[in-house]
């Protein structure tokens, strides 16, 4: 296993999921893989399948059907699989933890590797929350 | 008789078949991305970026959609490699020595180098996935479309030689030299686009709506055999284009000869790389249409010119 996550952390597909978020994490995931920060130069490229996703992305508030298609997504995803919250939302529930479809955050539902709070997270804590994980996962 | 065969197997496995074409496979698809990186004005990937995500392809789970035809799910990422591995044997076999190629090598290489596409059909229509049947229906169109003008235009250089045989092809003058053989390669290289499924013709695969096409249900080993095979036809194609074109790679002529046979095909890679990076996709109405229409006129003219001596 030691082996495998080297190689995964020198080839990092990520792959997206938006569960009923603002956006506002969305676009600055997006924001991340622009040429600006060009994520590339680590391997990270984002795919559109989850056959192919080495990490997940989750962003916005998952609620109590969203959760449930997150984890409906992680048992898609081959294994090994690496899952990262992005945003308040997908942390701790923020402003909508006292909502009436919310019922605990998704970490509850699939294990999560890393946090990166923000509302949103620039791109730039984006990639020290990522760096923080390689760097964990390396020494592991 | 046995070294007879041993040696046969290492031309097959090892040089120049399947471990050699790999290896230069993945090494131009990091100058594709590089470059496409460079265009882009960022960094790019590092050097050895290609092996990790093939190495890491090899140790992620590999997934069987529920319902599939699970043997030929599993087995077509094996034709197209099969048929590519042998493609570029043959091809670097009738450039390192010119008078041991059978006649008609050039029929079966074009054949080989159709067979990828039909292994990314039957994975495609074996993985009982919506998006990626629509991507195989859309593979299959664009093979009918670009089959015709990349025929016509491999006759041009068979027409000027008067043989089918790759080796008596690389003995006569290149064929770019002439104004058919030039009308011929500026056709062949719209078609090895296509064949390479990349952008303005990527719509088996379509990122953004068909989310990985016709490999949306591939993961771990099968999804990297079908990377690689991808790898190896960026690298064969260019080098096939070359021996039919541009008078091969140059072994026969020194180190000399060898530079400007690898110039040719790096140009040929960046001129593809280039095409990918600012064109944006066509719908395979207008992909058909192109194919049967301006470039099967093109290649038709090629071949008349080609016929009268030009």
């Amino acid at each position: 296993m030691g082996l495998a996550l080297q190689i995964l952390t020198r080839s990092l597909n990520v792959f997206h999921m938006a569960g009923s978020a603002c956006n506002n994490c969305d676009i600055e995931i997006l924001d991340a893989l622009t040429p600006k920060y060009d994520l590339e130069r680590f391997g990270l490229v984002l795919v559109g399948s989850i056959r192919h996703a080495d990490v997940i992305l989750l962003s916005g508030v998952f609620n109590k059907k969203s959760a449930l298609r997150a984890k409906l997504v992680y048992e898609q995803a081959p294994k090994p699989v690496v899952v990262v919250a992005i945003g308040g939302c997908a942390c701790s529930g923020l402003m909508f933890k006292d909502s009436y479809n919310w019922d605990q955050p998704v970490g509850r539902y699939i294990p999560i590797d890393a946090y990166i709070p923000g509302c949103p997270p620039k791109p730039e804590a984006m990639i020290a929350g990522i760096v923080k994980l390689l760097t964990k996962l390396r020494s592991a | 008789m046995t070294t007879d065969y041993l040696h046969w197997l290492a031309q097959v496995l090892v040089f120049p078949g399947l471990l050699f074409t790999a290896s230069a496979g993945l090494v131009t698809s990091w100058i594709d991305r590089k470059v496409t990186a460079r265009v882009q004005m960022r960094v790019g990937p590092p050097f050895l970026q290609p092996w990790y995500d093939f190495l890491k392809l090899l140790i992620k789970e590999t997934i069987v959609p529920a319902g599939g035809a699970k043997w030929l799910f599993l087995s077509a990422p094996l034709l197209g490699l099969g048929a590519v591995t042998l493609a570029s044997t043959i091809i670097w076999r009738s450039q390192l020595a010119p008078h041991q190629g059978f006649v008609g090598d050039v029929i079966v290489l074009l054949y080989l180098l159709t067979m990828p596409a039909v292994g990314t059909v039957l994975g495609a229509f074996s993985s009982r996935n919506p998006l990626a049947s629509l991507g195989g229906s859309r593979e299959m169109k664009l093979v009918m479309g670009y089959e015709l003008p990349f025929v016509l235009a491999v006759l041009v250089p068979v027409i000027r030689a008067k043989s089918l045989r790759l080796g008596d092809i690389l003995a006569v003058e290149p064929s770019a030299l002439a104004a058919s053989g030039v009308i011929a390669l500026l056709v062949s290289v719209f078609c090895i686009q296509a064949k390479l499924t990349q952008v303005p013709f990527d719509l088996p695969e379509a990122e953004t709506e068909l989310t990985g096409g016709a490999y949306i249900e591939y993961s771990g080993v099968p999804l990297a055999l079908f990377k690689l095979t991808k790898a190896m036809m960026l690298f064969t194609l260019p080098v096939f284009l070359v021996a039919l074109f541009g008078g091969g790679m140059g072994l026969q002529q020194g180190w000399a000869g060898l530079a400007a046979g690898i110039a040719k095909y790096l140009g040929i890679v960046i001129v593809l790389t280039l095409i990918r990076n600012t064109a944006p996709r066509v719908r395979i109405d207008q992909a058909v249409k192109f194919f049967w229409g301006p470039l099967t006129v093109a290649a038709a003219v090629a071949v008349g010119l080609a016929l009268g001596g030009w």
